[in-house]
């Protein structure tokens, strides 16, 4: 018998490389429909749907942050959508302090909330998101330390299951009240909106706009393969084993609740970036980007595509919120939040693998047994 | 209380006073009570295991069996007394589960917990000695010795034909075979091993017992709880009747079945 033979999956299975050659032919064709086809062609792809499609991919990255911990680790947060909306802060503010002298109370400092609040001075959590390498690092650590300090209380005092999940969605509905206030500096209510520039670029213009759509497809494809590179090492092994049986993981020697803080970081980092992609795709942000039930919907995703899979979590955020955006726009709306509920029950009964997590399954079993050797299962009967 | 046969940590047990290391227990619990609720699952409960030494534990459903092996692993916290590791060196009662396993005790629970969706040989890479830091693991490797070493386990514990199928897929007793194979990997001073048999064929009992005397002659200090008291006549080794939290007779299987307290309250007359 081969003992050379490790038999490790591949860092892209063939899975993931149709998810990445879709990614790469949507970054390639939507850019090019966009620019080279004329306005009236069946073909031609406008620019506000250039800008939806890249929302899509925001919700990707951010389902497959879920999946990182949800599937893999099987910490279930339902308060990801926070590290999402920090991402996106950190963004917002760069983009705000872009704004200048252009913004309705002209000041080359302040931001208009502020002007308007009859604030004399830049409180000093805005100073040096004037430059972006500033904000792009805030865009990391704002999330990446949030989940550091929440992960490090909650691992260590092996808070799991729903009591995790309570908690941190209490952590979102905390922020989401603290991001109302006025007196937090971030814009209360109404959240920091009308964005000029990006890097010198009009945010508004079509150019900008494609730019960003491809930025995000990069982001998700990188995203990708990095929680495949996470959980295909020894590091996710464990990971999944934590998922598995925690008590035995321990027993084993290896420290649970480190793994699962650094899984949580990543997964906050990724969420954030996918929050920094959204903000200026989008035009806003304000605080109902914390509230409960965005977060709740991030779940919805990653159920719905497949736990456990990354390929399916982001095909679940893509289908599902194209589901929204076609039905919240018809006369179907003010019903959408029941399908959403409904098709999270029906997912839950008829679909448990979600969409990938079944089709995954149906090739395992028309595949045959890998080995000869395993083939006759000779497994002895338990006595009684 | 009668029949406690105390063994002081520092007696020779045969071995040469030469060797003053190993004359020290490897294990050693002294008076150990832990109270759950008003219930001492364990009262006062002493006892010491030598470097290199197999012993058997048996007593009724109750006697503190499954919680003496909490206490050792740190999984639960005596009330009072004392429990050492390595010759008196370390306090095992200071230190939390993953610690006491890092420092080499390996546990195999009643109920055999492999890693259900992972194949049979990433449960042995994962249970294998080495590196436990999260971060390192991320870009970790296998050596040749790794791999030469699983190879190793798998011969000993008849699992070659399976390396490939996942840890869920195994028989009961292919389970708790892999449970064992994961604490060689681990390569720990001392083996708890809790009903290893449970379930079990006639044959694979007597494998079973094989197997563990071969660990133990391999230089692994192994403590076995079981009911089965054929398996315990084949282990062939120092035996130690638990009941109501302490020890109520030790020696052979022969003078702790001969004994009138046991039979009265454990194997029945």
């Amino acid at each position: 018998m081969s003992m050379s033979d490790t038999r490790q999956p591949a860092l892209l299975g063939p899975s993931g490389m149709i998810f990445l050659a879709i990614l790469v032919a949507a970054a390639v064709l939507v850019p090019a429909l966009n620019l080279m086809t004329p306005p009236d062609s069946a073909l031609h792809v406008p620019t506000y749907v250039v800008s939806l499609l890249g929302k899509y991919l925001c919700y990707a990255l951010l389902a497959l942050s879920v999946d990182l911990i949800w599937g893999y680790v099987g910490i279930l947060s339902l308060g990801h959508g926070a590290f999402f909306a920090l991402g996106g802060y950190a963004m917002g503010m760069y983009l705000m302090r872009q704004i200048g002298t252009r913004g309705v109370y002209g000041d080359p400092i302040l931001p208009d909330f502020m002007v308007f609040l009859n604030w004399k001075e830049l409180p000093w959590f805005w100073y040096g998101f004037d430059m972006f390498p500033f904000a792009a690092l805030m865009v990391l650590l704002a999330p990446g330390i949030l989940a550091l300090v929440f992960g490090w209380f909650a691992f260590r005092s092996r808070v799991t299951g729903v009591y995790l999940s309570i908690i941190t969605q209490a952590m979102t509905f905390a922020l989401l009240l603290a991001f109302f206030r006025n007196d937090m500096g971030f814009g209360g209510n109404n959240g920091l909106t009308d964005f000029k520039d990006i890097l010198g670029f009009n945010i508004q213009s079509d150019g900008t706009r494609l730019v960003l759509f491809v930025l995000s497809a990069l982001a998700l494809g990188l995203g990708y393969v990095l929680c495949r590179f996470l959980v295909r090492s020894h590091f996710g092994k464990v990971l999944i084993a934590i998922r598995d049986a925690e008590t035995r993981v321990r027993f084993t020697g290896y420290r649970a609740e480190n793994y699962k803080l650094v899984a949580f970081v990543v997964s906050a980092m990724l969420a954030g970036i996918a929050g920094a992609l959204y903000v200026p795709q989008v035009g806003i942000i304000n605080p109902s980007e914390f509230s409960p039930a965005n977060s709740i919907e991030i779940i919805v995703w990653v159920a719905v595509g497949g736990r456990g899979t990354l390929v399916g979590a982001a095909l679940g955020a893509v289908l599902v919120n194209y589901a929204k955006t076609y039905f919240t726009s018809g006369m179907l709306a003010p019903y959408w939040l029941f399908m959403l509920g409904g098709l999270f029950v029906a997912v839950t009964l008829f679909l448990p693998k979600g969409i990938v997590g079944t089709f995954y399954e149906w090739r395992e079993k028309r595949r045959p047994p890998p080995d000869g050797a395993d083939a006759p299962l000779a497994s002895p009967k338990p006595a009684e | 209380m009668n029949a406690i046969d105390m063994v002081a940590p520092e007696a020779p047990d045969g071995l040469g006073a030469e060797k003053k290391s190993l004359t020290e227990a490897l294990l050693y619990l002294d008076g150990v009570t832990v109270t759950f609720d008003g219930f001492r699952a364990l009262n006062s409960l002493s006892f010491t295991v030598d470097p290199g030494e197999m012993r058997a534990i048996i007593g009724p459903n109750g006697a503190g069996k499954t919680t003496m092996m909490d206490v050792i692993t740190g999984k639960t916290r005596p009330d009072k007394g004392d429990v050492y590791f390595n010759g008196g060196t370390t306090d095992l009662a200071k230190l939390d589960e993953t610690q006491i396993a890092t420092l080499g005790i390996g546990r195999k629970f009643q109920k055999p917990t492999v890693f259900e969706s992972h194949t049979v040989i990433d449960n042995l890479r994962l249970a294998l000695k080495g590196q436990r830091s999260a971060l390192p693991n991320i870009f970790r490797r296998e050596s040749a010795a790794e791999r030469a070493l699983i190879d190793e386990i798998f011969e000993t514990i008849k699992l070659t034909d399976h390396r490939w199928r996942l840890g869920g897929e195994l028989s009961h007793g292919q389970k708790q075979w892999l449970e064992i194979g994961m604490l060689l990997a681990q390569d720990p001073k001392l083996l708890l091993v809790d009903e290893p048999v449970a379930g079990m064929t006639d044959a694979e009992t007597a494998q079973t017992a094989e197997l563990l005397r071969e660990i133990n002659a391999n230089g692994h200090s192994v403590v076995v709880v079981e009911h089965d008291m054929t398996f315990v006549r084949d282990l062939g080794v120092r035996v130690m009747c638990l009941h109501e939290g302490s020890v109520l007779a030790e020696g052979t299987l022969d003078q702790v079945s001969a004994n009138e307290r046991v039979i009265e309250v454990y194997l029945g007359r």
